[in-house]
């Protein structure tokens, strides 16, 4: 990786949450949510965390789609919290979104990035963030109003707090490269949006 | 009926659209800026109901309004033809979920295209579309770009289908060079 320029300027710590404790302490009540997870890692853990509950919507592909969904969905339904959930990598590739979002600042939409620092499903090649990229500063820099770090359990009950009350938000969650929580889940993408529009209808 | 000027967006049509789209409920107006599409941009900026959802690049538009069907809402995505490229993989979204889909495109690189850089995507618009699913009604008169809006929102929001109206530069006419 020495061809690649480590970036200096951020200085960020050394990651050393695990994502398997991490994502629930952070994400205790997934429920009180409407749920958009990214690729793989994050949608594996919101499934797991929620029992493939049909109020997650969980991608299998589309990668960067879920910050502009939740947006979507929170401006749909602006008596409801939405979460998205998402991978560095697929945030990395829809940073523009992060703008996009800062303009309609809906108060009900939070996001929050585990940010691993490498590209898990791939070959565990090195993320932009692995080299330093700072995904907090960039949502800061695009008005995201509220932005937090978590590097470690002590920055942990602020960002509980954060996802607690409304107002835009994104929490930036760095944890150690390593397995996502493993569950079986279905992959057909309109099983998924069928039961998650049959869920909302019947909660009214 | 008056012919568009692609610069100012003055004809009636755009105004009659942009009702339309509203009385068949569309809320979310997604868009990265045309002049092709300034009257629905600056109505859905002006009207207290409707979301104005400007996009740094379409395909995020594509996303959207994928999240605006799963709270029970309906969207319209604005672009030129150029964006139209950059919508490709994320409507493996929309075509893999069976989300309704409903696009304006205003077209560049074709009738009287004066911008060479103009033609590959505007050539390639259709082809791409179709390839993922999307189906395409072109619009080459004024009196029919009404009626195709009218059509594609049965398409979209009755039947479930991915549309696009491509607003052709016949009726919208080309830019000068």
């Amino acid at each position: 990786m020495a061809k690649l320029n480590r970036i200096q300027m951020s200085a960020l710590p050394p990651p050393v949450l695990d994502r398997r404790q991490a994502v629930p302490a952070l994400i205790e009540r997934p429920e009180d949510f409407l749920v958009v997870a990214g690729l793989a890692g994050t949608a594996q853990e919101l499934t797991a965390m929620t029992a493939d509950a049909p109020f997650v919507f969980g991608l299998g592909g589309a990668m960067g789609a879920a910050p502009m969904m939740g947006l979507g969905l929170a401006l749909a339904r602006p008596d409801r919290r939405v979460l998205v959930v998402t991978g560095d990598g697929a945030l990395l590739m829809t940073l523009g979104a992060l703008a996009a979002i800062a303009v309609q600042n809906p108060p009900n939409l939070s996001i929050v990035c585990v940010d691993n620092g490498h590209y898990g499903e791939t070959g565990n090649q090195d993320s932009h963030t692995g080299l330093g990229v700072a995904l907090d500063a960039i949502a800061r820099g695009a008005g995201i109003p509220a932005v937090h770090r978590i590097d470690t359990m002590a920055e942990m009950a602020e960002g509980r707090r954060l996802l607690a009350e409304p107002g835009l938000c994104f929490i930036l969650l760095r944890v150690t490269e390593g397995p996502a929580a493993k569950i079986k889940r279905t992959l057909s993408p309109h099983v998924v949006r069928d039961r998650f529009r049959a869920a909302l209808a019947a909660a009214g | 009926m008056a012919e568009f000027d692609r610069d100012t967006g003055t004809s009636l049509w755009p105004h009659e659209v942009y009702d339309l789209l509203r009385r068949a409920g569309v809320t979310q107006f997604a868009y990265v800026p045309d002049a092709g599409h300034k009257v629905l941009i600056d109505r859905s900026l002006a009207d207290p109901d409707a979301h104005s959802v400007p996009l740094t690049t379409e395909e995020e538009g594509v996303a959207l309004l994928a999240g605006a069907d799963l709270g029970g809402a309906r969207g319209v995505l604005l672009m030129q033809s150029s964006g139209v490229g950059n919508c490709i993989n994320m409507l493996s979204l929309t075509a893999g979920a069976r989300f309704p889909f409903l696009a304006l495109v205003s077209m560049r690189g074709d009738y009287g295209e004066g911008n060479p850089w103009q033609y590959p995507m505007g050539q390639a618009v259709q082809p791409v579309l179709e390839a993922m699913g999307v189906i395409c009604l072109r619009v080459t008169e004024p009196a029919d770009v009404v009626p195709a809006v009218a059509a594609a929102l049965t398409m979209a929001f009755q039947s479930g289908q991915a549309v696009a109206v491509l607003l052709t530069q016949k009726l919208i006419g080309a830019k000068p060079f």
